[in-house]
């Protein structure tokens, strides 16, 4: 059994609750304890149906505003695979939680009323699902029941995404015709839509193909920890830990080690007590190389012929999560891989109107929520690709160095 | 030339994959911060965490101590597995303990809270006096409402609080361990793991747990419609009556507040089989501290629980 992780867009309108509470539902992932505390809330505010919605809002302050705050994460298997859901809010911090939801997902998952059709909302979720490079993209056409079954509205719907997504990067799209509330295509096929061939909702999450999406190609190997165990059975151990972030690596590979540049050959690669033949993303290892080189945590492993070039001069996106701006000569701690460092802010160069695309070249600042093209110089060269080639030696963190909090997500544009 | 890899050959099941991750965030803290501990009730999450961490350091021992707030009410089979434990991996273990929190005047029993909130302080006094700077922690976010919104890194402040609403958000792998002096870290690497891939691992990796966890014969009573076990710290109360059954635990922590469930589930498959089917969740059915409020777990947390 595999894992796909999804990030779910959309307000409460689009009836998003209902269709995570369907899907939990459905595959029996909701204990009875949960629903009868969701119900007896929804009682004894007056409701006259069950709130699904109360299922995934935890905190408490949440329950009493009505509203969603944070990301939350759900978690739910059919016997075909386990799925963690990141489900984000439609309104409130809507961009900074998009972007965390998005940024481990396989898969995003969009929904419209089929009564409004696209909206600047669903547009925008397409803009940040694309930006964080999610591969697999659904629109799902929700309260399909609505428009009577009209095969001419879901045309309409996914003629003009269609039109729309021509500008992004959605590498695989899939419309969907649903009715969350009374379940049509979402587990089962529904008898309303003869005209629709495609699968039901769940039999797509359950089948897109993600393991292709991994790069099995560039050989990354940013190093996390040195294992040295200094006993008596283990006295010249010396390991190099970490996770696979790309390629394949095997014992014998001619390897560089970035930034000093010297090379080696890999000697053995262990997981826990074993020696294994191959590791590949997102294998967590132990490497051990021939030669006696100096490496450190921050370090990469690479192929002598296919490495990362290092660079101080980095050229990002970045989305900004905190409300006191993003400005030039700022200087903020940076996070990339294992690797810490400094950065100073050069220059923004334009700000994204994710819901046009437009580039406003005239802005001088990044405020809270808004996603700009900014040029970084850092104070350690960094070992990275471009996102659009790897979402792990891509993306960084910036850190506010008085107050210690994460206020901005970096994806590495090509040729920085 | 050889062929290009192809991804069928590259595939690694949920398990691996969850295994692949706690074990990035086990050495991500143990390098990034001072002064790490391994928090340990001898429960099965604590206990795949030990796992866990064995595989991340092997051969190295763990580069951090077990610690274990011990509320005087624990059950002895919990004790004697994680005794076990801590001696075959050879780590250091703190203990710290209520019983002697209360006689300190660390915190105060008034014979109304339960220990399990007593923990609590016994717990940020044992972080201030060791100076542990991260708390590996076995919550995972199918467990509860408020656990579901919890970063894998959660910061706590100089008064050991969480404070929900003001996290750091988290993206990516990239975890964000910054510290100012008397703040603390929780880190959770078990976060994405739900009750049924812990048993899942425990069945394939062959995990020594406490025995209480498998049916057996236990004397026990019935209060809230939960089986207790019966004990001297735990008395029964007019009208309760202790009876012979076979039951098992789903979760273990202070033997005053954890029902056992009747089961004749004796083997991992066995278990595996009856959570698969079953219709409540663990902390439901078996805990009475999350079942005092809707939102119990969410102010323990914020006070500094686990």
């Amino acid at each position: 059994m595999d894992l796909l992780r999804f990030a779910t867009a959309g307000s409460v309108d689009d009836g998003k609750s209902t269709l995570i509470g369907r899907l939990l539902l459905d595959s029996k992932s909701i204990f009875e304890d949960q629903l009868e505390a969701v119900e007896a809330t929804s009682h004894s505010r007056g409701y006259d149906y069950t709130d699904l919605a109360l299922l995934t809002d935890g905190l408490r302050s949440e329950r009493e505003q009505g509203i969603t705050i944070d990301v939350a994460y759900r978690y739910f298997a059919t016997p075909a695979r386990k799925f963690i859901i990141a489900d984000t809010p439609g309104h409130i911090q809507y961009t900074r939680n998009m972007v965390t939801g998005a940024s481990t997902a396989d898969l995003g998952l969009v929904l419209v009323d089929a009564r409004q059709g696209l909206t600047e909302q669903s547009r925008r979720h397409a803009v940040l699902l694309s930006l964080l490079r999610v591969p697999h993209l659904v629109l799902a056409i929700n309260k399909m029941d609505l428009v009577d079954w009209s095969e001419t509205v879901y045309e309409r719907i996914h003629e003009e995404f269609t039109q729309f997504a021509t500008k992004l990067a959605i590498p695989d799209l899939t419309v969907i015709p649903i009715s969350a509330l009374k379940g049509d295509n979402v587990v089962t096929r529904s008898e309303n839509t003869p005209w629709y061939a495609g699968p039901t909702l769940m039999h797509h999450l359950e089948h897109v193909h993600v393991a292709s999406d991994r790069d099995l190609v560039d050989t990354r190997f940013p190093v996390q920890y040195v294992v040295r165990p200094k006993s008596d059975d283990f006295h010249d151990y010396r390991g190099y830990a970490g996770q696979v972030a790309g390629g394949v690596l095997k014992p014998g590979d001619e390897v560089v080690v970035l930034p000093s540049g010297m090379t080696s050959t890999i000697e053995g690669i262990d997981v826990f007590d074993q020696e294994i033949d191959e590791a590949f993303p997102p294998m967590s290892v132990t490497i051990r190389l021939a030669d006696d080189v100096d490496v450190s945590r921050g370090d990469m492993i690479a192929r002598v012929k296919n490495a990362p070039q290092p660079s101080q001069d980095i050229d990002a996106m970045v989305c900004w999560m905190t409300t006191q701006p993003l400005r030039p000569r700022q200087k903020l701690a940076i996070k990339h891989t294992t690797r810490m460092g400094r950065a100073l802010v050069k220059d923004i160069q334009y700000r994204l109107d994710v819901n046009t695309l437009h580039r406003d070249q005239d802005t001088r600042e990044l405020g809270l929520n808004e996603i700009g093209r900014v040029q970084l110089r850092t104070t350690v060269p960094l070992l990275c690709d471009p996102y659009s080639k790897n979402r792990t030696t891509g993306s960084f963190i910036l850190i506010d160095e008085a107050t210690g909090v994460t206020v901005g997500a970096g994806m590495i544009n090509t040729g920085a | 030339m050889t062929a290009p890899p192809t991804h069928a050959d590259y595939q690694l099941s949920q398990l691996d994959q969850l295994e692949a991750e706690s074990i990035h965030i086990f050495r991500e803290a143990a390098a990034e911060f001072e002064k790490p501990a391994l928090m340990c009730s001898g429960g099965k999450d604590s206990i795949v965490m030990l796992r866990l961490a064995e595989k991340a350091f092997y051969p190295a021992k763990l580069p951090f101590p077990v610690l274990q707030i011990d509320t005087g009410y624990d059950f002895p089979e919990v004790l004697a597995a994680r005794d076990n434990w801590v001696k075959r991996l050879g780590a250091r273990l703190v203990v710290a303990s209520v019983e002697e929190a209360i006689k300190n005047g660390v915190v105060v029993d008034d014979g109304k809270t339960s220990r399990n909130r007593l923990q609590i302080g016994t717990l940020l006094d044992a972080v201030e006096k060791e100076g542990f700077t991260a708390l590996f922690g076995g919550g995972r976010r199918d467990e509860e409402k408020a656990r579901a919104k919890e970063r894998v890194y959660s910061h706590r402040d100089d008064f050991g609080q969480w404070d929900p609403k003001n996290q750091r958000p988290e993206l990516w792998g990239l975890y964000n361990g910054r510290l100012h002096g008397g703040e603390h870290m929780r880190v959770f690497p078990l976060s994405n793991w739900t009750e049924l891939d812990i048993w899942h691992y425990i069945g394939r990796e062959q995990i020594e747990i406490p025995s209480i966890y498998y049916a057996h014969e236990r004397q026990v009573f019935k209060r809230d419609g939960m089986w207790f076990t019966e004990s001297e710290f735990n008395p029964c109360k007019p009208g309760e009556e202790v009876v012979t059954k076979v039951v098992r635990f789903r979760t273990v922590g202070d033997l005053t507040l954890t029902g056992a469930v009747e089961s004749d589930a004796d083997t991992i498959d066995k278990i595996i089989d009856e959570i698969a089917v079953a219709r409540v969740t663990e902390r439901g059915a078996t805990r009475g501290d999350d079942r005092f409020s809707e939102a119990a777990m969410e102010d323990r947390k914020k006070e500094g629980y686990f």
